[in-house]
C-alpha cells in the first residue's frame, strides 16, 4: 500500500489521531513532572511507561486485572456512543451490579458453588441492565437528557447500594460489604500465566465479551438498527425501526455491560469490597476515556482499556518515587482533550496526504 | 414548624440555591452563544481549588471580607481560564463539546487532589471561616425579611442575586445580549447581520468559566471548611437546574431554589423536627435532590427551549 493510500485511510487518520493525542499527553505529564520533582522526574516518567512491567509477570497479571473492569465499562459508554447515546451513568450501573453479584453470591448458597458465580454474574448484568433502562425509558419517552439522568441515577444508586448493602450483606466491624467467598470467579490458567497476581477469568471474559459486542454492532442487523437510530431517529422512525425500543435496548445492553464489570471486580479474590462512603464508583468515570481513546470500536476499546490499565500500574509504582498518582488521571484528561481535537489532527494528516500526492504526479 | 426552624431552613436553602443560581446563569451564556459547557462540574472545582488554596495561604495575614472577595475574583479568574481551553476546542477546533467538557471534568479532580498534595502533603485544603456576617446593618432590622435575607449570611448570597438581576438586563434589554442569543439560535443569521459568531461565542464560554469558578466558591464557604477536591455533583445539578429553568434567567432562579430546598432538606433534615419525626431512612433523604431532579426533568422535558445551534460547531456554509 502506498503512503498516500494510507494516510488518506480512514480507520488510519483515526488512529494516528489517537496515537498524537497519546504523545502529547505523555509529553504534558513529563513536563508536570518536571515541575513538581526536576531530579525524579526522568525516573517517575520511566516507570509511568513501563507501567505494570514494574513489577515483572505479577506486574502484567494486575494490570490486566486492572484493565478488565475500565473494558467493560469502557464497551458500556463506547457502545453508547456507537447509538448516539452519551452513557455518564456506567458508574451507578457498575456498583449495582457489584451488589447483585455480592448478594448472590452470598445469599444464593443453594446453588452449587461451581455454577454460583455464573449465576452471580448473570444477576449482575440484569441490574445493570435495569439501571441503565431508566434512563433510556426516560430518554425514549420523555425526551429527558441522558446526560442527565443518568448522572442523577448514578448517586441514587449510590446511596441505593449503600443502604442495600447495609440492610442485607453487611459486615458491621469492617463497615463494607461480606465476602462472596461461594462465587469468587475461578482462576482461567491466569495463575500459571501470571503466577501471584490479581488476574483471573474475568479478563478473558471481557476480551470475549468485547468481540461479541463488535459482531453485534458491526455484523447484524439488531446492531445497524441500533446505530441507525444513533445517527438519524426521524430517519430511522421512516425507514420502520421502532426508535423508542431501540434506545431502551441500547441503555440496557450499555448498562448490562457496566454491571458486569462491577460483578466481575467484585467476585475477585482480591480483597475489594462495597465500602459504604458516600463515593462513587471510579470504574465508571474510567470507562469514559477508555471509550474515547478506542473510538468507541469494541476491539479499540480492549487496547485502549490495556493502555490506560498499564499507565494505573506506572501512577502505582512511581509512588516509590513520592510522586502523587493523580498525575495519570492529569495524563489521560490531556490525552482524551486532544482526542476531542482530534478533527484538526485529521485535517492536517489529510493536507499532508493532499501535498504528498501532488508531488508523486 | 416553628418561625426559627423556617428562618433556618431559608437560611441554609441560600446556601445551596446561590452556587446553583450562579452555575446555571454561566451556563446559559454559554448554551444562549450555543456551547454545550459540561465542564461546568469541572470548572467549579478548580475555582473553589485555587481560591481556597489562595485563602489557606493568606488567612494568616488577611481575614473577612476583603479576603472573600479577592477570592471570589481568583476562583472567576482560574474558571475563566480553564473554560478557554473549552472555547477553543468548541470555536476554533470545531471539537466534540461533550468530549472537550468531559476531559474538563476528568482534569480537574485529578490537578487538584495532585497539586494539593505535592504542594502541602495533603488532599484537603483547609480554610478559616471568617466570612459569616451575622447581621447586615439597617436592613436586619426590616421586620421578616430581615430575619430571611439579612441574618447570618454570606456577601456570596448578594453577589448571587446581583448575577441574576445583571444576566436578566444583559440578555434581554442590550443589544450584546440579543446578539448573542442569535448565535445560539441561528448563528448563520447572525453571521449574515454582520455579528462574529466566533467572538460572540468565546464571550458566552468564557463567562460561564467565571461564573461556575466563582460558583465553585461560593458552595464552599458556607458549608464547609475544607474542600476535598470534588464539588459532589454541582456543575451537573446546575445543568438540571438550566434546563429545567428553560434556560431564563426568572425560570432558573425558581429552579435553582427548588433544588436547593431539596438538597437542605436531605443535608439538614435532622435540624428540621418534622422531618426527623418522620422516621424515614437518611439515605431517602440524601437521594431526594437526585430523584428529584429526574423526576422535574420528566415533566418538563417534552416542550424544550434549548437553544437550537446548541452543541453544533458553526458552519458558515450550512443553511
Amino acid at each position: 500500500m502506498n503512503v498516500k493510500k494510507l494516510l488518506s485511510n480512514r480507520s488510519f487518520k483515526s488512529i494516528s489521531a489517537s496515537v498524537f493525542a497519546i504523545l502529547f499527553g505523555l509529553l504534558i505529564g513529563y513536563i508536570i513532572l518536571l515541575i513538581s520533582n526536576p531530579a525524579q522526574a526522568t525516573r517517575g516518567f520511566i516507570i509511568i511507561l513501563n507501567g505494570g512491567f514494574n513489577g515483572g509477570l505479577r506486574g502484567v497479571g494486575n494490570m490486566l486485572h486492572n484493565a478488565m473492569p475500565i473494558i467493560l465499562t469502557g464497551l458500556s459508554v463506547g457502545f453508547a456512543f456507537k447509538t448516539g447515546l452519551f452513557n455518564i451513568g456506567a458508574s451507578g450501573q457498575f456498583i449495582l451490579g457489584a451488589f447483585a453479584a455480592i448478594y448472590i453470591g452470598v445469599k444464593w448458597t443453594f446453588i452449587p458453588s461451581g455454577f454460583l458465580w455464573i449465576v452471580a454474574l448473570a444477576g449482575a448484568m440484569l441490574a445493570g441492565a435495569l439501571w441503565g433502562a431508566i434512563a433510556g425509558i426516560l430518554k425514549a419517552f420523555r425526551n429527558v437528557n441522558e446526560v442527565i439522568t443518568s448522572i442523577m441515577l448514578n448517586y441514587i444508586g449510590m446511596y441505593l447500594v449503600n443502604f442495600l448493602v447495609v440492610s442485607t450483606v453487611f459486615d458491621l466491624t469492617r463497615n463494607q460489604s461480606i465476602s462472596p467467598v461461594n462465587a469468587y470467579l475461578p482462576s482461567g490458567g491466569m495463575d500459571i500465566l501470571f503466577p501471584f497476581s490479581s488476574a483471573n477469568i474475568g479478563i478473558i471474559i471481557a476480551v470475549v465479551v468485547a468481540i461479541l459486542m463488535y459482531v453485534v454492532l458491526e455484523k447484524t442487523t439488531f446492531g445497524f438498527e441500533l446505530k441507525a437510530v444513533g445517527y438519524n431517529r426521524e430517519a430511522s422512525r421512516y425507514a420502520g425501526i421502532n426508535e423508542k425500543r431501540s434506545i431502551i435496548l441500547s441503555m440496557m445492553i450499555a448498562g448490562a455491560l457496566a454491571g458486569l464489570g462491577g460483578g466481575l471486580l467484585y467476585l475477585s479474590n482480591t480483597g475489594k469490597h462495597i465500602e459504604v462512603v458516600d463515593i462513587l464508583a471510579s470504574e465508571g468515570f474510567n470507562g469514559i476515556p477508555v471509550a474515547l481513546l478506542g473510538l468507541s470500536n469494541p476491539i479499540g476499546i480492549i487496547f485502549s482499556g490495556l493502555f490506560v490499565g498499564h499507565m494505573n500500574m506506572g501512577g502505582f509504582y512511581m509512588q516509590r518515587l513520592r510522586f502523587v498518582p493523580e498525575v495519570i488521571d492529569i495524563m489521560i484528561a490531556i490525552i482524551i482533550y486532544f482526542s476531542a481535537l482530534s478533527l484538526a489532527f485529521k485535517s492536517t494528516i489529510e493536507n499532508f496526504a493532499r501535498k504528498l500526492g501532488g508531488r508523486t504526479k | 414548624m416553628t418561625l426559627s426552624t423556617f428562618y433556618f431552613l431559608v437560611q441554609q436553602t441560600m446556601f445551596y440555591s446561590i452556587p446553583l443560581l450562579i452555575v446555571a446563569i454561566g451556563g446559559m451564556y454559554s448554551e444562549r452563544s450555543g456551547v454545550v459547557n459540561i465542564a461546568l462540574e469541572g470548572i467549579m472545582i478548580i475555582g473553589a481549588f485555587v481560591s481556597i488554596f489562595f485563602m489557606n495561604q493568606m488567612q494568616s495575614t488577611m481575614s473577612g471580607q476583603w479576603l472573600l472577595v479577592l477570592a471570589m475574583l481568583i476562583a472567576a479568574g482560574t474558571g475563566m481560564i480553564l473554560s478557554f481551553f473549552h472555547a477553543y476546542a468548541s470555536i476554533n477546533m470545531k471539537a466534540n463539546q461533550v468530549i472537550s467538557g468531559t476531559a474538563l471534568n476528568l482534569f480537574a479532580p485529578a490537578f487538584a487532589i495532585f497539586t494539593a498534595r505535592m504542594l502541602i502533603g495533603v488532599q484537603q485544603v483547609t480554610f478559616m471561616n471568617t466570612y459569616r456576617i451575622t447581621e447586615v446593618p439597617v436592613l436586619s432590622a426590616l421586620p421578616i425579611l430581615g430575619d430571611l435575607l439579612f441574618k447570618n449570611t454570606y456577601l456570596t448570597t448578594f453577589v448571587g442575586f446581583a448575577i441574576l438581576i445583571v444576566a436578566t438586563i444583559v440578555l434581554y434589554k442590550t443589544r450584546f445580549g440579543l446578539r448573542l442569543r442569535a448565535c445560539g439560535e441561528h448563528p448563520q443569521a447572525a453571521d449574515a447581520a454582520g455579528v462574529s459568531v466566533k467572538k460572540m461565542r468565546y464571550i458566552g464560554v468564557l463567562i460561564s468559566g467565571a461564573l461556575a469558578g466563582l460558583g465553585g466558591l461560593v458552595l464552599m464557604v458556607p458549608v464547609t471548611t475544607a474542600f476535598d477536591g470534588q464539588v459532589a455533583g454541582y456543575g451537573f445539578l446546575a445543568l438540571a437546574v438550566l434546563i429545567f429553568g428553560q434556560w431564563r434567567p426568572g425560570r432558573i432562579l425558581f429552579a435553582a431554589f427548588f433544588f436547593g430546598l431539596m438538597k437542605t432538606i436531605s443535608a439538614a433534615y435532622t435540624g428540621i423536627p418534622i422531618l426527623l419525626a418522620l422516621g424515614i431512612p437518611s439515605y431517602m433523604f440524601k437521594m431526594t435532590p437526585y430523584l428529584a431532579t429526574i423526576v422535574i426533568l420528566t415533566f418538563t422535558s417534552k416542550k424544550s427551549a434549548a437553544p437550537k445551534a446548541a452543541g453544533e460547531p458553526y458552519d458558515a456554509g450550512k443553511r
